[in-house]
């Protein structure tokens, strides 16, 4: 999840483009180092000092143009070349394949739903380990970028212009996710957590998703649970199983499954979800989720309701 | 400089009142106070954009810093990117060009010299009303290209983005009328015996790059007026949500972009091309060769925009087509580069400041067009888009390359201008601090980029290496202010106190150096013949005349 990622590919379509672009850092290093040495030669043996001979008058020599304007050309074409064939791997042309996955971007988190299993979620891309997945990119709002820079290439969501784009991972593990084109004030706190699974593992956690919470009947939790449906909280957000169905702000349903907060803002403990729910600017300044002057009690208790959606 | 000599000659032909101090350069029409006021007007916006680029490296010093505020944070970087751009680099380009050019082609002013009061001072109006925005309700915070639809109505909430767009306008408005009045100077007031061929290439550049201005400008002041119509007359050009196109804007701003980043480094390279053969002794390397690769340049700069829309999703053949044009437009620059190199070989190098500045223009400029040729290698673009390799990439192409070519140029030309040098020894200080300073604050960023992090972020997350990274570069932003302060110093010291120039105090060529420094209102009393590419030589050894030397070596 961390070091110099655009350089450790974590899949085929990453690894295609990690390769040419060591070629192209190769390339420039070549040139960088000619052009360098050719200024500090010069510099050291023109230098007007005592006794240095005068200045010669050369108006250009065509065969050295020539040569600059040849050279670079070969070396750009063969880039050229290595370019189509990374782009057909980076990014390969659909033939007819439906996409698995939808991601939206909303100012300023993720929305994730699974096409085919009917899974919501947020924040929290899951995908199975080994082949390739297919997701639709979309926005709500302004234009976002999903980019996770290990699996793949990034790919803007633009409203009213849905794009796709593959990712793989051939390792399971985590890995990060980032909203790249500037989307407003929380831009900065748009970030994703990319969990890579085993295709069992990743399936037993999408039937996981499927359930249903049980509303909890007693307790703090019970008492969450109504503030939760009685405030304000249902104008936004949904919960599987309760009158909760608002798509504004994420899917809550398996809320407590989830390991970080506001789109990478915290991580997802009680201590921080109380904290978010009662002051949201203090670990997100800015958001869109309001701040709704809950007391410590209801505070409490909608943490408590919340840790039991899993 | 000498006031009254200069405002008792704008009595004289022109039939202008007498005027004195502040009003003689308000009332000015003398492309010589015109250039400089441009010049001053363009420092007071560097040091305001500079500030703006000091708070935005102090947020960033540590990670999850509350320094600034994320909307501030955003109005901050996005009138940084804004100022350098339309008020500073572009201006400052102008001023210099403004000033030395009609010098430079033996002319006595410019041919429309109200047309170049007016657009000194609309300009200057553009920029005033672009920061009335801060008091107005909030400044423009969503970056210098104000993608839509965060810049319309419904994701902006305050005024910062109407007054960007009004502000730039008239910006564009005065850019434009300025390449017209360059064109028609060049074309029509060049001594006669100053061919075509025997321009100097910074007049050559001036005039290639007033033909792109000339293009390039109307499409973003439409684009602008536009926007305008969203926001104020609420049509919804830019809006999907009721069936506008996000993307339209995308390529409106770009047709436009693109060619003015070449905008702002044409003129730079025209500097170049005179600081680098004067202080090494010799004429350019391959004169025909820089020239006409300047006019490969400003030709396939507009074909190359969308590579700035790699991302978007715009299907692999326009990638592949815009990915090609914009690796072709590598060639006409690298040949440039080449050619400044050799320039420096068998001369004799005076290293003063200005040449200082000139040759790490060429070291700097490199390494920002290869990073750029990174860009347009399509799949490495996918990764690198939007992140701090790409800001690297730009401050390496327009500090590296714009600012320090301005430096030289105005090491090279103060004494023109102000009769004195700008002091050699404080020179070397300032060099070397905007040098370490400059690499320092960006070179690193490269790296942040390839590690993942994104631009525009108010702040990120505490991952290993990136504390570090980013501390270095706020660091090295440091030692840049102190660079501006050390050249601000040299400037109020040198210009009272400073060693007299003489008319010609670096064995220069072009005409401006035949005359006083600074030149008398009407510029030349009497303009000495030209017969190649390089009078003052030609005078100076009329044994070795540059046309007859190379119509020798051609036999």
């Amino acid at each position: 999840m961390t070091g110099v990622l655009t350089l450790q590919p974590f899949s085929p379509e990453a690894s295609s483009i990690a390769h040419l672009f060591i070629a192209v850092l190769f390339v420039m290093l070549a040139i960088f180092l000619l052009v360098s040495t050719i200024v500090i030669v010069a510099l050291v043996r023109y230098r007007d000092r005592e006794g240095a001979p005068e200045a010669r008058q050369e108006f250009g020599s065509k065969r050295l143009e020539v040569a600059w304007t040849v050279g670079p050309i070969v070396i750009l074409a063969l880039l050229f070349g290595f370019m189509i064939h990374t782009i057909q791997v980076a990014d390969p042309p659909l033939s007819g394949e439906k996409p698995e996955i939808r991601v939206v971007g909303h100012q300023w988190w993720w929305e994730i739903d699974y096409l085919q299993s009917g899974v919501v979620t947020a924040n929290e891309l899951h995908i199975p380990t080994g082949r390739p997945i297919l997701i639709d990119i979309e926005a709500a709002d302004v234009i976002h970028d999903f980019w996770v820079p290990e699996l793949g290439r990034k790919i803007d969501a633009v409203p009213g212009h849905p794009n796709h784009v593959w990712i793989s991972a051939s390792k399971a593990g985590d890995y990060v996710g980032e909203c790249a084109e500037f989307c407003g004030d929380e831009h900065a706190w748009m970030r994703m957590l990319v969990v890579a699974q085993a295709p069992a593992a990743f399936d037993s956690w999408q039937q996981e998703q499927l359930k249903v919470p049980a509303v909890p009947s007693a307790g703090e939790a019970a008492k969450g649970a109504k503030l939760f449906s009685d405030q304000t909280c249902v104008n936004c957000h949904a919960v599987t199983g309760t009158v909760a169905n608002q798509r504004i702000g994420p899917d809550l349903t398996h809320l407590a499954d989830r390991r970080i907060l506001a789109a990478g803002a915290a991580e997802n403990t009680p201590a921080n979800l109380f904290r978010w729910l009662k002051d949201p600017n203090s670990i997100k300044p800015q958001t869109h989720m309001p701040n709704f002057q809950l007391t410590d009690d209801q505070a409490h208790a909608l943490v408590a309701y919340m840790e039991t959606l899993r | 400089m000498s006031d009254a000599a200069l405002t008792d000659r704008i009595a004289g032909p022109a039939g202008e009142a007498a005027h004195r101090g502040l009003l003689s350069w308000v009332a000015s029409v003398d492309h010589k106070q015109i250039g400089i006021m441009y010049l001053l007007s363009g420092l007071v916006f560097f040091l305001i954009g500079g500030l703006e680029a000091m708070l935005i490296r102090v947020q960033l010093a540590i990670p999850n810093n509350h320094f600034l505020s994320p909307d501030m944070f955003d109005q901050l970087f996005t009138m940084h990117g804004t100022t350098m751009i339309f008020l500073v680099v572009m201006p400052v380009l102008t001023g210099l060009t403004i000033y030395v050019m009609p010098l430079m082609i033996g002319a006595r002013d410019v041919a429309f010299p109200r047309l170049n009061a007016m657009s000194f001072w609309i300009q200057l109006f553009g920029g005033i009303l672009l920061y009335f925005s801060f008091l107005a309700g909030g400044a423009p915070n969503d970056g210098w290209f104000s993608y839509a639809p965060l810049s319309e109505p419904a994701f902006s909430f305050n005024n910062g983005l109407s007054y960007w767009a009004l502000g730039l306008a008239c910006v564009g408005i005065g850019t434009l009328a300025g390449s017209i009045n360059m064109i028609v100077t060049i074309v029509t007031l060049r001594v006669k015996s100053l061919t075509i061929r025997r321009l100097p290439l910074f007049v050559w550049m001036t005039l290639v790059n007033s033909f792109l201005m000339l293009m390039a400008l109307p499409i973003i002041n439409a684009t602008f007026v536009t926007l305008l119509i969203d926001r104020l007359l609420n049509a919804h050009i830019f809006a999907p949500a009721f069936g506008g196109s996000a993307l339209l804007w995308q390529h409106y701003f770009w047709s436009f972009g693109h060619p003015e980043v070449y905008i702002m480094i044409l003129p730079a390279f025209a500097i170049i091309s005179e600081v680098i053969p004067v202080f090494s002794g010799k004429p350019i390397y391959g004169y025909e060769f820089v020239a006409a690769s300047t006019v490969a340049i400003a030709l396939l700069s507009f074909t190359v925009w969308a590579h700035h829309m790699f991302a978007v999703g715009m299907g692999h053949v326009f990638d592949l087509f815009f990915g090609f044009m914009s690796m072709t437009i590598a060639v006409p620059t690298g040949i440039k580069i080449f050619n400044w190199s050799a320039t420096l070989y068998h001369g004799r190098i005076r290293l003063t400041t200005s040449m200082l500045f000139g040759i790490a223009f060429i070291v700097m400029f490199t390494i920002g067009g290869l990073s750029g040729v990174s860009f347009a290698v399509v799949p490495v673009d996918w990764q690198l888009t939007d992140t701090y390799y790409l800001v690297a990439h730009i401050h390496y192409v327009l500090f590296g390359g714009s600012i320090f070519a301005i430096l030289a140029g105005i090491y090279y030309w103060f004494p023109k201008m102000s009769g004195r040098l700008l002091d050699e020894h404080l020179g070397k200080w300032h060099f070397w601090l905007t040098f370490i300073g400059f690499n320092l604050t960006f070179f690193l960023q490269h790296l942040l980029g390839m590690m993942g992090m994104r631009r525009r972020v108010f702040t990120y997350p505490n991952l290993p290496g990136w504390m570090i990274l980013n501390l270095i570069s706020t660091i090295g932003a440091f030692v840049l202010l102190a660079s501006v302060l050390v050249f601000l110093w040299n400037i109020i010291v040198s210009r009272r106190h400073g060693q007299v120039a003489g008319d010609n105090p670096w064995d220069g060529w072009t005409l401006e150096w035949a005359t006083s420094s600074p030149p008398p209102p009407e510029n030349f009393a009497l303009v000495p013949p030209v017969g190649g590419r390089r009078p003052l030589w030609d005078m100076k050894h009329p044994d070795r005349r540059d046309e007859a030397v190379a119509a020798a070596g051609a036999r």
